[in-house]
Formats: structure tokens, sequence, C-alpha cells
């Protein structure tokens, strides 16, 4: 048996289903091998996409995800998808071919230090050295990058590894024991205690969930613990329906982009249950005025996030759904102790005194949510303001254009996911980045964790390609991706992978010719406009079309929602151009910016002036 | 404030090591005063010395962070002075008369250095010590003419019967 054979052995033995990839000259033998394998492989169009999606499946179905890549340039296109991974915990494999180990070190042809590159992006990786390593090298990758803080994983494969013969027969490993990697999952017992206790002295508490409790499938313990002591939630971009939106404990979002209760309530608390955050400064604002009364409790599985950005009162290093366990554990006796002894002795104090009193704090909560959701919900002016603009496209032709507010389109596609899929159990949106991510992270209340979204990183073009991974994971589920026309652009090409497989995703694109992120952070910063105007974006109705891919432009509210429910009942690959009023600006808090002082920037419709190359060649 | 901490890391002995955690203090901006590194009683095992400078948050994500990495089996950061730690230099000297090398091998003497080599030009001292008996012997010399010097860096072993167990079989 060869290197490349006892490799897909060793992938079908850790469960792999689906391997995304492009091959590539030092591949040849991994794809010879492929043919006898009953693993589905995804020819996708571009290496960076295969690593979204490979990430979009790990999100989903909890399993790692894996991509391929040959080496140089195969290896590095994958370096942003892996990279993106990083950030967010996810557990990907990353393959790579290299160069035949004789010749590394030459600058061969397609040779690149894949191993050096992705050392800093990966939790781990290796450079197998020999054939019979390959089988325990991929039990260790898929243990490390599954357990503990998920993470990536990256393996270069020399190809005279990948076909030379292994000198044994291949024994994949039941267990593998790596004796310098050993996570901790269990809350220390004496923290969990201090945390009981802070609890009850805490008059204003509030949790801020993260992604590490979807991460750690903890969103039910998150929902109990929040409930056994009536304390609000709010959540990061990451944990974003880690609770239910629906629910009158959660608050929403926090952080730059938060609503008016989360960022408020932050700066009111005086206890702060941080719950498998990691405190990134898109979250604290200005970290020396970041809940500058509280109290903070940090639970994370990874030590070293504890007190890296803000100073923690209270650590517990470990597996969040299990200290949410330890202590729901705690509390249920404490309160049922409470209860007895209010019972028993039966005076009028004690009849009326609670297990935790907080009310005055929930009344707080109460009207701060109000204001939010004045600020967030659809004004009458809001909902008229699909406005008709003239555009001139050519010196001749004058082109009427209706377009639709964000907000407005945010609720259309929330109603219309709701109406299909109402308790939201069998759908899955991914996002992109820019303001069509923000927008979606402030209005579209999510009832669970299906919002596949790259919070750490910020990678344009993630959204679509995560998305056709998602359907992997998830075949029977609905799976939409929202995007910028910039963000779709940076990895458009997987229409071509969409329509090859007829992968049923809806593809929705808010088209405002424009990088409306920059320009919100150019007009705080310092109100000066710099290349954001994308312009003339292609006719995206025409680039699906020549994709062999369904598409349809929506420029109302109506058709909006109509469209999309048609495109995700039809299941089929399908795109949407949603024309979207670039002049809107979403609130938001200047990076570095204490969190109460939200701004909201002029609206103003992005313009920098056009210049033709003609007009540049004069320049040069 | 930024004070001097001495961290020991036990390590699995295999190539890319000390890139990997080189370039975890590049990344993270964590400033490396010296690094040395070698085997150990058991040979899958490597022992690095790393010295840093900091203040404790910054020394608390140091370990923190060298804890993570799959490869690091253990890391102390070594307190309260409970330590010995020696540093090897060599030095070789402008001596080009004989009262030069006389005078040299006196101070070589105090410091308990070695001569290790002679030429009619020079004359080359190993000295071994903590940081400031190396600066101090090198300050001596200096105004004879420091021709080159190499220096190992700190390495360091907890006083007394504690060892730092790598819990490797």
């Amino acid at each position: 048996m060869n290197g490349a054979e006892a490799l897909i052995k060793a992938l079908e033995a850790e469960g792999t289903k689906v391997i995304f990839g492009y091959p590539g000259g030092v591949l040849v033998s991994f794809y010879e091998s492929l043919c006898d394998s009953n693993m589905i492989h995804i020819l996708t169009r571009h290496e960076q996409a295969a690593a979204h999606m490979a990430d979009g499946y790990a999100r989903v179905s909890g399993k790692a995800g894996v991509c391929i890549g040959t080496s140089g340039p195969g290896a590095t296109n994958l370096v942003t998808g892996v990279a993106t991974a990083h950030m967010d915990s996810s557990p990907v494999i990353a393959l790579t071919g290299q160069v035949s180990s004789n010749i590394i070190g030459d600058d061969a042809f397609q040779e690149i230090d894949s191993f050096g590159i992705f050392m800093p992006i990966t939790k781990h990786n290796f450079q197998i050295r020999q054939a019979d390593d390959l089988v325990d090298i991929m039990r260790k990758a898929h243990e490390i990058a599954t357990t503990g803080r998920p993470g990536p994983v990256h393996v270069d494969m020399p190809s005279d590894i990948l076909t030379g013969e292994l000198s044994k027969a291949v024994k994949i490993p039941a267990d593998i024991n790596i004796s310098s990697y050993k996570p901790t999952t269990v809350g220390h017992p004496l923290q969990i205690k201090k945390t009981l206790e802070a609890i009850m002295n805490s008059k204003k508490p509030l949790i801020l969930a993260g992604g590490g409790v979807s991460i750690a499938h903890a969103s039910e313990e998150l929902l109990e613990f929040a409930e056994l002591l009536n304390i609000p939630v709010c959540t990061t971009l990451m944990g974003k329906g880690c609770i239910s939106e629906k629910h009158e404990l959660s608050t929403g979002l926090t952080g730059m982009h938060g609503t008016h209760a989360s960022n408020n309530l932050i700066d009111k608390c005086d206890l702060l249950i941080a719950v498998g955050c990691r405190f990134s400064d898109r979250v604290t604002g200005k970290v020396s005025e970041f809940a500058p009364n509280a109290k903070v409790i940090h639970m994370d599985i990874d030590p070293a996030e504890i007190g890296k950005n803000v100073s923690v009162d209270i650590p517990i290093v470990g597996d969040a759904k299990r200290i949410l366990q330890d202590l729901i554990k705690q509390l249920k006796k404490q309160k049922r102790k409470h209860e007895e002894l209010s019972t028993s002795e039966n005076t009028l104090e004690n009849s009326n005194s609670k297990f935790l009193d907080i009310s005055e704090w929930s009344d707080e909560v109460k009207k701060l949510k109000e204001e939010s959701e004045k600020e967030l919900s659809v004004t009458a002016e809001e909902k008229q303001k699909t406005k008709e603009t003239k555009e001139t496209k050519e010196e001749e032709k004058i082109e009427k254009i209706e377009k639709i507010h964000p907000k407005v389109a945010i609720y259309d596609l929330m109603e219309a996911i709701y109406d299909i899929d109402p308790e939201l159990e069998n759908t899955y949106v991914t996002t992109d980045v820019g303001q069509n991510q923000m927008w979606m992270a402030r209005y579209f209340k999510f009832k669970k964790d299906a919002l596949i979204t790259s919070g750490g990183l910020g990678t344009m073009g993630f959204g679509f390609p995560a998305a056709l991974g998602v359907k992997f994971a998830k075949p029977k589920a609905n799976v939409i991706s929202i995007s910028g026309d910039g963000g779709f652009l940076m990895n458009s090409q997987e229409l071509a992978t969409m329509a090859h497989y007829d992968i049923p995703v809806v593809a929705v694109i808010f088209n405002n010719r424009a990088l409306g992120m920059v320009h919100q952070l150019q007009s705080v910063l310092n109100n000066r406009q710099s290349q954001i105007d994308l312009g003339e974006t292609p006719d995206f109705i025409q680039l699906a079309h020549s994709y062999g891919v369904m598409a349809e432009r929506v420029s109302n509210s109506k058709d909006l929602k109509e469209t999309l429910k048609k495109a995700i009942l039809m299941n089929k690959p399908y795109v949407i151009e949603v024309m979207i009023d670039s002049g809107y600006a979403v609130k938001v808090v200047a990076p570095g910016a204490n969190l109460t002082k939200m701004i909201e920037p002029e609206n103003k419709e992005p313009c920098s002036e056009k210049i033709l190359f003609k007009d540049m060649v004069s320049k040069l | 404030m930024d004070k001097r901490h001495i961290i020991t890391v036990l390590v699995l002995h295999k190539p890319s090591v000390l890139q990997r955690i080189s370039g975890l203090f590049a990344r993270r901006w964590f400033n490396i005063s010296s690094i040395t590194v070698g085997t150990t009683e058991n040979p899958d095992i490597a022992r690095m010395t790393i010295v840093v400078k900091g203040d404790d948050t910054h020394l608390e994500q140091v370990l923190k962070q060298l804890n993570k990495l799959v490869e690091v089996v253990k890391v102390k950061d070594l307190k309260h002075n409970n330590y010995v730690e020696r540093e090897l230099c060599i030095v070789k000297i402008h001596a080009p008369t004989e009262s030069g090398k006389s005078q040299i091998t006196q101070y070589a003497n105090i410091f308990r250095g070695s001569i290790v080599d002679l030429s009619a030009e020079t004359i080359t001292v190993e000295i071994t010590g903590d940081e400031s008996k190396i600066n101090a012997f090198l300050d001596l010399v200096r105004p004879l003419g420091i021709k080159e010097v190499a220096r190992t860096g700190l390495t360091a072993l907890m006083r007394g019967s504690k060892i730092l167990k790598s819990n490797k079989k």
C-alpha cells in the first residue's frame, strides 16, 4: 500500500464523507487513489473556496471539514480559508501536497514552505517525513482539530511520501495519546463555588455569550442557567442565536454594531458572566471603559483567552457545556434549600424573599430593551423608502432603478424564512463580511445558532462557498447565503461549482454598488470618501445565467419575500440580487470608543470621482 | 513594571519546534532577551530556557500561549531567584604583549575563567556564570580591546530537589 492509499484509509477511518479540493501535479497519486474510495470529492474552482466550504461543513456538522490543495499556489490559496477557520475555532483539516522530499529546499517548481506559512494560522501542523507516519498523523490531526478549543490542522505531504510504499500494514489507531496535549474540560470546583457566590451577591448580573457556547453545543444549558436566575443575555457576533433572540432574556448583539440595550447593560452591570468569548476589540470597544462597574467571570476552554484582553476576577477553564451543567446542578440544589427554608420558617420576610432578587435590574433591562426594539424595528418611513432613482448607465439610456432600504430587506428575509421554517429548525444562513453581515447581526433575530459568519478574520468571499459546505453537512436544510456585491465577487467563481453539482443553495446578493462598511468607517473617522464606489458591478443575473444558475433581481419588499420563499422551496441553485439603498448607514461605535457612544453616520450615497483609464494614463 | 523573567520549557525534541516557538514570540510581539536549547536526559525531550522582559500580565500571556502549543510538554516561570543560572561566554581579547597576556590571565583566574586559545596577537578566554558576572568580566577586559565575543544565552535549573517533570514515557 502506498502513502496515498493509506491517507484515504485514514480519512475514511475518521468518518470523512466529503473532501473539498483542487488537484495538482504532486497530488496525482492521491486523486488516483480517491477513485477507489466512497468519499465524495467536490472540485471547487479556487482553493480558498475549498477551505471555506470545509469550514462551513465543520461548523454545522460538528465534525472536521477536510480540504486539499496542491503544493505552491494550491497551498497559498488555501491560506485565507484556513486563517478564517483559525480565528473562528473551526475544525478544518487542510491537506497540502508538497514537492518530493529530495528536492525540498531547492526552490523546485511549485515549491513553497507551506509548513512555515501555515504554522501561525493553525492550531497545529505537520509535515510528513515518512509514509509509515501518515496514518498516525491523520489520527493526531483529527484529535487536535476537534477537541479542546477546536481549530484547523494542516498536514503537508511531499509527493514521494504519497507514492512511497509503507513498510508495514496500515493499522488505524483507535486511540491516540498526545502526551503534551491535554485540554482541560472540567471547571475547577473552587472557581465554580466562587462564581455562585458572586452571582448571589450581585444586583445587576449580565451574561455575555460567545461562539464557544455554540461550539460546545451548550445552548440548552445556557438558557437553563439564564432562566434559573432570570439573568439577561447579550451575545457576540459568533454567539448570535445561542439563545433565541426572541426570548425575553435576550438583549441582542453587543459591541461595535451592538444593540442599545446590550451595550448599555454591559456599561451598567455589576457582574459580567462571559461564556466562550474572547473579548475581541469589536466586542469591548475601549477596553479601559468596558464593563467599568462589573466583576468579570470568564469561562473558556482556552486558558490563554482568559485575562488576555480584559482582566478577569473569576476565571474558569473548561468546556462551556460542562461548566454550565455544574453551575446548574449547584444552583438547583441551592434553590431547593432556599425554598425549603422559606416555607418551613414561613415568616413574612422569608415568604417574600427570592432566590436571587434582581427585580429592579430586570425592570431596567426591560426599559432598555424597549428602546432597542424601537430603534431596531422598521419605521413607516423606512418601509416607504423604497425609492425610485434615476441612474445614467450609458449616455443615451436612462434607467430607473428601485432600491430597498437594507433594514426592510433584512426583515423581509426574516419573514420569508420564518414563514417557511417557523422554529428555524431546518435552516442555516451564512453571511459574507461587511454591511450585509452587520445588518443581519443587528436586525435578523435567530431562534437558534443558525448563523455561519466570519467573525474573527472578517473574510470577504466567505459566505457563499461556506453555504455550499453547509449544504453538504445538512443536505435537507434550507441554506441561504447573504453577501454584498463586493464580497460575492471575491468567490463568485463558485457559481460554477454550485451549477456543476446542482447544489441547492440560495445566494442572496445585496447590491449597493459600494464597499459599504469602509464607506461607513470613512464617514465616522474622517468623512472623506475614497475607493469605496464599486460602480459598474456586473449584471449578477447574467453572471448567474452564464453558469446555468437561475437568478432574479428584486428591488421592492414584496418581490423579495416572494422570490426568496420561491427559491427556498424550489430547492435549486438560485441567485437573488437585491437592489439596496446605498446611502443607508447602520449605527456604530467608532473603533476604540466606549460602547455606549453609538453614533449614526451621516446617511449619504457613496461617491468617489470616477476616473477612466484613458484619463489616468496622463498621470502615469 | 518590566521585569526579567526566566522561563524553562520542555518540548518534544522534533524538527521545527524552535521555529514554532520563536514564531509565537514574534507574532505576539513578545521580546526574547535570550533563548537556549539543548537535549535533556530524555532523548525525546529538549529543554529551552527563555529570558523575556515584561510585566506580570505579559508574562502570564507568554506562559499561556507557550502552553497552548501541542509540542510544549511543560512550561515554568522560575521565580524568586530560586534557581541556578549559567551562561557560557567565549571572548577573544587583543593581547599583543606578554604583560597584556599576563594581565588577562590574572583576570580570568579571578573570574574562574579558562584560557582556551592563544596566539601572538590574541588570547581567548572561556567564562561561565550568570549574566552579571560575564558582563563584569567583559567590562574589565574591554579597555584592552575585545576582538570578538560569543555568548550562549542563559540556561537555568531550579535549586534543590524540585524538577520539571515531562510526564512523557
